[in-house]
């Protein structure tokens, strides 16, 4: 298991561009700075375009995983 | 999104389109940069307009020309026309429908989504006046209306400026 703990996990599974990014930006808003989010998508995009969104917004990219066609990507509020 | 606007450049498009297809990828783009805590601007101009036309009220206008222009040009958000293979109506609802497989957001939706990230909204004024139409014919997520100049002070700060 990952060194950090995880404050919420949004499902963004079905989901097609751009909303993985938009639901993590909404999510992220009501989160404290430092709390980290586990997005869970399995829109082949996302898994290039959420570290790119990751780094444009200055949060924090931990860490991807890649389970069964489910892309897990874990993100620190910054 | 308006804590992170800072740094973070922006994005102004004009919408002067009022086809389904191209106001779709206007609010994919308006979403995904406001998603990344930029600033988004959107100017509605012309056939533009009937993406924030509000629902009903098939008579608008003045005189017997804006009367008439307003009831073949009867559009909003849920009532667009595709720019290709419209074929009456069909080719809408068959791009509705094979979205909605795909789970992409509704133009209505993506309209509330980006309000709701804080993109701006601006009916152009000169094309409302062409055409006979008043503020209150708008969705209420607009902004304020503004015309040409308005519109160019926005965009020469933009980092990304589109025409749609």
């Amino acid at each position: 298991m990952a060194p950090y703990t995880i404050d919420k996990t949004l499902d963004a599974r079905g989901l097609t561009c751009p909303m993985p990014s938009v639901k993590a930006a909404l999510a992220l808003e009501h989160m404290e700075i430092g709390q980290v989010i586990e997005v869970l998508t399995d829109d082949p995009v996302s898994k290039r375009d959420l570290p790119v969104w990751a780094q444009s917004t200055g949060n924090e990219l931990l860490g991807m995983k890649e389970e069964e066609k489910v892309i897990k990507i874990y993100l620190r509020k910054a | 999104m308006v804590d992170q606007v800072k740094n973070k450049g922006s994005v102004t498009i004009v919408l002067f389109s009022g086809d389904l297809d191209k106001a779709i990828a206007a609010f994919v783009i308006s979403t995904a940069a406001a998603s990344m805590g930029m600033s988004v601007n959107i100017f509605f101009t012309f056939w533009g307009l009937n993406v924030i036309k509000k629902k009903g009220g098939l008579i608008k206008g003045q005189n017997w020309m804006q009367k008439m222009l307003n009831i073949m040009n009867y559009g909003h958000a849920k009532k667009l026309a595709i720019s290709k293979m419209n074929m009456l109506g069909m080719g809408p609802a068959m791009l509705k429908t094979m979205m909605s497989q795909k789970k992409v957001p509704s133009l209505h939706e993506f309209i509330q989504t980006a309000h709701q990230m804080g993109v701006k909204f601006y009916p152009c004024e000169m094309s409302m006046t062409v055409m006979g139409l008043q503020k209150e014919d708008f969705v209420d997520e607009c902004q304020e209306v503004i015309g040409a100049v308005s519109y160019l002070s926005i965009a020469k700060e933009s980092n990304v400026n589109l025409f749609i």
